[in-house]
């Protein structure tokens, strides 16, 4: 069977709808977390077939600079998440509503 | 003209003394009290230096600059300069000098003295404000000022919930005469278009016509402001309770200065006002000072009857001011600046020595005990009722005169009346403080007053002796005061100034009997009494004197009464209507809505990441689907 762009996108859909999934439905920070990084993977996976197919090395650059920025995000997102535990010995959202009216 | 920046530095002097001493000197009695009286005694010398360089009459007599220019409204900030004003200064400055000098002495125990001289400097600048103002805006805002400083001395004891009483009449009855008094403004400006005096005057004797059937309502309404301010009936009520503030208060701003104000701006204006209004403005002046001195008969309170006695000269001026007279007005004014203020001086030297009692009855046989006080009192009290050869014999005798010739015989015996009644009321003053025996322990402990109040007191008393012949006169007959009122008065030597009342033989006749009689029933009632013989001799009369013939009862059950019944129903409309269906249904509107919109805003991160993601596939649906 030939593989294709199509495959490789429909790959990358996948993996951004189970990632937003994750984001929508779970109540665990962490997991959030570690959906939103399955989705920017899977953004990844997307720029580097289009990059791979199209001949250019555009896309691939950008999946150097989206790593990069998601190490940063990660790095400040997990500190984040560690001081709120420690202040609220819970990581879970719903715990998190004193915004709430 | 020489010396131009004269008449500001005048002006202003008295400002800056106000502002130094409420933003660096409060905590320093001594220095403020000085820096006050400095500017104002400064502003004496220099009007001194300006007249003696210009005489009474400058060849330029206005100096202004432009202030406002709003369409065809041109406003100039301006010092009118003429005999009129100028010897204004000569009171403002001269006699609120020495009442400046005297109120060290007599405030001195009071712990808020500093505030009370900024007071009084305010006081000052506001009052050379309204005697150099060349417009109806700066008069009026001056006036406004005079108003402002009068609440702040009266109420200047303000822990007294009287004296705060007192003040806030004072100053709401004031603003009921400046509502008239602004609209006579308005309604000339809009007839003739100016506000400057001089080219009011100018326009209209040049066609006496020029107001039509306006010219009575609007010398009327003008002469509403005078009616607050110099406190004329139906406005007089203010007055006597003013007295509740510090006695040098009452001599200057409530006898010798801010009460003829309302005067002056009547000699101001006098170009303003037709035959009908100075009739009306006559009779209100007449009525005033009768009703005033019947009052004073009944008072025990030494001030209170003081007060009176200055509500009844008022209405004298008034009256002579209706009568076509306003030099006998302004002579008037001069004359009771001096021996009022002595007077006042004088009886607030007996209450320090009395220890702070003012009941006449609880004195007695301080003739002895106050010897320099007892003695000027007496002149003020000559002066006042009319003894020839005090100043108050010339001044009234004057505007008797004055009615005399104007053939107005109510009037003319009014005056005379009026002149017996006071000094009846004088006298029995006299015989209960100062003769008899001491009515209480207090009186027979009485002391003399220091140096710094004595002072004032003779130099005072030395013009209240001499003001009816050194020139006033002549220099008020020099002002040229509207087309209606020119060449009647010639120049006099002190000579003949002297002997002037011989010219109308009759009112002086009239005048001297009556001050004889007033004398002798006061003697024969009044000397050597423990307690007032005149309210079993008049019965009812002497409790309505007493009562002020129920005057603030009558307010009180209808001007007061329907104010209230006003306020209810203003009450009732802004709750029910303006705020329940109008605001109420806007403020509901809003409040419903906010209600139904704050559920989208559930506070849960999960349902906003998942609106937005359903926003961005719909966006993406329109974008790219079709």
């Amino acid at each position: 069977m030939h593989v294709g762009l199509q495959h490789y996108l429909a790959v990358s859909m996948i993996l951004f709808c189970l990632g937003l999934l994750g984001v929508i439905l779970r109540r665990n920070l962490l997991v959030i977390y570690m959906s939103l990084e399955l989705m920017l993977n899977a953004a990844n996976l997307a720029l580097v077939s289009f990059s791979r197919f199209n001949g250019k090395l555009d896309g691939q650059v950008l999946v150097f600079f989206i790593i990069t920025v998601a190490a940063a995000e990660v790095a400040v997102g997990l500190a984040l998440i560690v001081a709120l535990y420690r202040k609220r010995q819970s990581a879970h959202v719903e715990d998190l509503t004193s915004m709430k009216l | 003209m020489k010396y131009a920046y004269l008449p500001w530095l005048i002006l202003f002097l008295p400002l800056l003394s106000a502002a130094v001493i409420t933003l660096f000197t409060l905590r320093n009695k001594t220095v403020s009290s000085l820096i006050s009286i400095g500017a104002v005694a400064a502003g004496f010398v220099m009007t001194v230096l300006f007249v003696s360089a210009n005489g009474l009459h400058p060849a330029v007599s206005e100096t202004a600059v432009s202030w406002l220019s709003i369409g065809n409204l041109q406003v100039d900030f301006g010092l009118k300069l003429d005999a009129l004003s100028i010897m204004m200064l000569f009171v403002v400055t001269g006699v609120g000098g020495l009442i400046h000098i005297y109120s060290y002495g007599y405030m001195h125990e009071d712990e808020s003295m500093a505030r009370f001289f900024a007071c009084l400097s305010l006081f000052t600048f506001s009052m050379l404000g309204i005697v150099l103002a060349n417009n109806f805006l700066m008069m009026f805002i001056s006036w406004e000022l005079v108003g402002v400083s009068s609440y702040l001395l009266i109420g200047f004891w303000f822990e007294k919930p009287s004296a705060g009483d007192a003040a806030k009449k004072a100053f709401i009855t004031n603003r009921l005469g400046d509502f008239g008094f602004l609209f006579g403004i308005l309604m000339v400006w809009g007839i003739l278009g100016s506000l400057n005096f001089s080219v009011l005057q100018d326009k209209v004797a040049g066609n006496p016509a020029v107001l039509g059937c306006f010219a009575t309502l609007a010398g009327l309404l003008v002469f509403c402001g005078a009616m607050g301010k110099s406190a004329q009936f139906p406005l007089h009520v203010w007055l006597p309770d003013a007295m509740e503030g510090p006695t040098p208060v009452s001599a200057l701003i409530h006898a010798a200065t801010m009460v003829a104000a309302g005067v002056y701006m009547l000699c101001r204006t006098l170009f303003l006002y037709n035959a009908e209004a100075l009739q009306v403005i006559s009779y209100i002046g007449g009525f005033t000072a009768l009703l005033a001195a019947l009052m004073a008969v009944q008072q025990n309170d030494i001030k209170r009857i003081i007060a009176y006695s200055t509500l009844s000269q008022l209405g004298y001026m008034v009256m002579a001011v209706g009568l076509f007279g306003p030099t006998p007005a302004m002579f008037h004014l001069t004359t009771h600046a001096f021996f009022k203020a002595l007077l006042f001086l004088s009886a607030g030297s007996v209450i320090i020595g009395m220890h702070h009692e003012q009941d006449i009855w609880k004195m007695g046989g301080l003739w002895k005990k106050m010897p320099i006080t007892s003695k000027t009192f007496l002149i003020g009290n000559l002066a006042l009722c009319g003894v020839p050869p005090f100043a108050g014999f010339y001044s009234k005798d004057s505007i008797l005169a004055q009615a005399w010739t104007q053939h107005n015989y109510l009037l003319f015996g009014i005056g005379v009346l009026v002149a017996a009644l006071t000094t009846f009321y004088s006298f029995r003053l006299f015989y209960v403080v100062f003769l008899g025996k001491e009515k209480s322990e207090a009186a027979s402990h009485a002391h003399e007053s220091p140096l710094v109040m004595t002072a004032p007191l003779m130099i005072l008393a030395v013009f209240a002796a001499i003001g009816g012949f050194i020139n006033i006169t002549n220099n008020y007959g020099s002002q040229d005061y509207g087309s209606k009122f020119v060449g009647e008065h010639e120049q006099l030597s002190i000579g003949q100034q002297l002997l002037e009342p011989l010219h109308s033989i009759g009112p002086m006749i009239c005048g001297l009997v009556a001050v004889l009689v007033g004398w002798l029933i006061a003697k024969s009632l009044y000397s050597n009494v423990s307690s007032d013989p005149l309210p079993a001799k008049l019965g009812v009369l002497a409790t309505w004197m007493k009562n002020k013939f129920y005057f603030d009862e009558i307010y009180e059950a209808t001007v007061i009464r329907a104010h209230d019944l006003i306020a209810a129903i203003s009450g009732w409309i802004d709750e029910w209507i303006v705020e329940g269906c109008g605001i109420g249904f806007i403020r509901g509107g809003t409040n419903l809505s906010g209600r139904m919109l704050r559920h989208l805003q559930t506070g849960n991160l999960q349902t906003y990441a998942f609106i937005f993601v359903f926003g961005v596939a719909v966006l993406l649906y329109f974008v790219l689907g079709k």
